[in-house]
């Protein structure tokens, strides 16, 4: 009964001033109207240059790095023992990047309920021959459908079917800048020279874009038996194994315990990528604070409008108080005139911004680097909305709560007399 | 002797600003119930300041302020806005209506804020009020379309919704032409004599407090003579 009076004084003096408030009302609605479409177009960025990288990374890789024996044979000399032992120019054994059990090692990983999955790898340097000219290369062997599941490697296949890789004899998927250099078309052969020196002949089923230049310049891909071929190793050759992990936080640990149980070299996404990571947080903070910026630069509008309204209806808050409303019923009166603001304001702008969203979700966006994206990226995530409204309603609040209190502590005998 | 609603006890006020000044000097004075007192004196003798002071208004006081047998002193913000609310019934020069509300709803508003009844039997009382005033016809419009004599009536009206102890007036005639006067006059001088209503009325307007029971002189912040004319 009494929230229903002073409510509907609020309203009154609302539609009394109803320009104000609807330009009050427009500030704020525009504000978060900027606040979601900018945090969701962020978001939507961020998401994009993450994936390119975090979908197809593995979470944790196991390879064999070429690196000199920590433990040198003077070392295990018992008579040296407890002795400073100074070797010089210590070199590396002569031995390829092979993981070794690479069976034994995957048949555990599968079992591990941690791992969603793990694909093997074969990274072969080559030489591409186009003509008299040769140019330096790799070749990725990888287990065609596992790399697809894991790795969403049928999204980069631009020109023909990555499956042929797997049916196919003998076939390559090029790398888009290869293929352009070596003007091979899907079908044609193709020549190589392994690190060994021998020439083998590969036949084109497709072109493979991964939005990296750089990398789509050296990179083909093949399966991992051509590749197992192309080095001349046993079909238990493998070079990486690439983990997929359920939970996507346990890499860095996982990557040590694995390092130690399978005596091999291991590292994890996040030490992997970590400068995307803070490129994303860095964004993410700036769009914030623009978005906050542009609600509070509303909250002043809110302020001026509550206290212009204060002079123009001191009146009315003196015959209020003096037939009986308290400086708190002032106060309510007030506050709920900024908060309706501030919920309708903020609420159009929560409709507003997801309807920008939506357009700027159909805007085309088409670059040769990124294969897969058609539109502008957005992300819907309901948690823009949430502080969206939640920051709409806490800044009118404030900018409401200090004209507010100023009409309480009017004191009617100086209005009256005034007169 | 019938039943005081109003004392004041000694009452002194000054004003700090720019000097020190006093602007009351030890004020007595009690309304019993059913009179229909004026408070009369030129400009700046304290008349109005005496009256914001015996309506709670303005706290910033020595003495003593009883209203319906109650001290004044000590009391919150809140409680005093009750006390205005439920025994006090204002009338100002100007009528102070909100012209975002009609006229019925203006008059039931300190009704509502009370709460004492349901808002049915308000707006039932609010009628009744404004059809004692001779305005109910007048109900649904907006203040700003009425006449001056009018909005003052509304006012009335609106001191009375809650059945007040006292209805306090600040010149409420002076912004009336000499016919409007009368009628407000006619108006007061009803309340006290058919409903027994006190009334404490501010006034310039000799010929208006003449016919009043009882004339409160006011001479430089000092109540000078009180006048009993009837009672």
């Amino acid at each position: 009964m009494k929230i229903k009076l002073i409510a509907s004084v609020s309203f009154s003096l609302m539609i009394a001033r109803i320009k104000q408030t609807t330009v009050a009302a427009v500030g704020v609605t525009f504000s978060i109207t900027m606040f979601i479409t900018l945090l969701s177009f962020m978001g939507g960025l961020n998401d994009l240059l993450d994936g390119l990288i975090t979908k197809r990374s593995p979470h944790v890789r196991l390879y064999n790095e070429v690196q000199p024996s920590e433990v040198q044979p003077v070392d295990r000399f018992s008579q040296f023992e407890g002795y400073h032992n100074f070797v010089s120019s210590v070199k590396p054994k002569n031995e390829l990047p092979e993981i070794y059990n690479s069976r034994e090692i995957m048949n555990t990983l599968e079992k591990d309920p941690r791992v969603s999955g793990i694909s093997p790898k074969i990274t072969a340097q080559v030489f591409y021959n186009i003509g008299s000219i040769d140019f330096a290369g790799s070749i990725n062997g990888i287990d065609v459908d596992a790399e697809s599941k894991l790795f969403a490697f049928s999204d980069y296949v631009t020109t023909g079917n990555y499956i042929d890789l797997k049916n196919t004899p003998n076939s390559i998927i090029l790398g888009k800048g290869v293929a352009d250099k070596m003007l091979a078309d899907v079908g044609d052969l193709i020549q190589v020279t392994t690190s060994k020196g021998e020439r083998v002949q590969l036949k084109v089923v497709g072109y493979f874009q991964s939005g990296l230049l750089d990398l789509d310049k050296v990179q083909s891909y093949a399966s991992i038996t051509t590749a197992q071929k192309l080095l001349g190793e046993s079909d238990s050759y493998i070079t990486d194994i690439q983990i997929k992990l359920n939970d996507l936080a346990m890499a860095p640990e996982l990557a040590k315990e694995y390092a130690r149980i399978f005596e091999t070299n291991a590292i994890d996404i996040q030490t992997a990528n970590a400068q995307f990571e803070t490129g994303s947080s860095v964004r993410t903070l700036i769009s914030y604070a623009v978005g906050i910026t542009l609600l509070i630069v509303a909250g002043f509008g809110i302020y001026n409008i509550l206290n212009m309204m204060i002079y123009e209806k001191m009146d009315s808050i003196a015959i209020l108080k003096a037939t009986g409303f308290s400086g708190s019923d002032v106060k309510s009166i007030f506050i709920i005139i900024a908060l309706s603001i501030g919920v309708f304001g903020g609420l159009l702008g929560l409709v507003f911004g997801f309807c920008f969203s939506l357009i700027i979700d159909q805007i085309p966006f088409v670059t040769a680097a990124l294969p897969t994206i058609k539109t502008y990226a957005i992300n819907y995530n309901p948690k823009f909305y949430i502080i969206g409204i939640v920051f709409s309603i806490v800044t009118t609040y404030f900018a409401g709560y200090f004209p507010a209190k100023k009409a309480s502590k009017l004191d009617p005998v100086i209005i009256i007399r005034g007169k | 002797m019938s039943e005081v609603v109003l004392e004041a006890r000694n009452v002194n006020k000054y004003f700090h600003d720019p000097v020190t000044n006093q602007v009351l000097k030890d004020v007595n004075l009690t309304i019993e119930k059913g009179v229909f007192a004026s408070v009369m004196g030129k400009s700046g003798c304290g008349k109005s300041t005496l009256l914001y002071i015996l309506s709670t208004m303005d706290t910033d006081y020595e003495g003593e302020l009883l209203i319906d047998g109650v001290n004044m002193r000590n009391r919150t913000e809140k409680e005093l806005a009750r006390v205005r609310n439920e025994k006090i019934g204002f009338v100002f020069q100007f009528h102070y209506l909100l012209n975002e509300f009609s006229v019925i709803r203006n008059v039931m508003l300190p009704g509502l804020k009370l709460e004492k009844y349901s808002e049915k039997e308000i707006e039932q009382k609010a009628y009744e009020k404004l059809k004692l005033l001779g305005i109910e016809s007048e109900a649904l419009k907006k203040p700003n379309q009425l006449s001056g004599g009018q909005k003052q009536r509304v006012a009335i009206a609106r001191a009375l919704i809650n059945d007040p102890l006292i209805i306090m007036g600040d010149e409420p005639t002076g912004n009336l032409d000499k016919k409007n006067s009368e009628v407000v006059y006619e108006i007061f001088n009803q309340l006290a004599e058919t409903y027994n209503q006190s009334l404490l009325i501010v006034t310039h307007d000799q010929e208006f407090a003449n016919r009043t029971h009882r004339i409160i002189e006011m001479v430089d912040g000092s109540i000078v003579t009180i006048n009993h004319l009837k009672k």
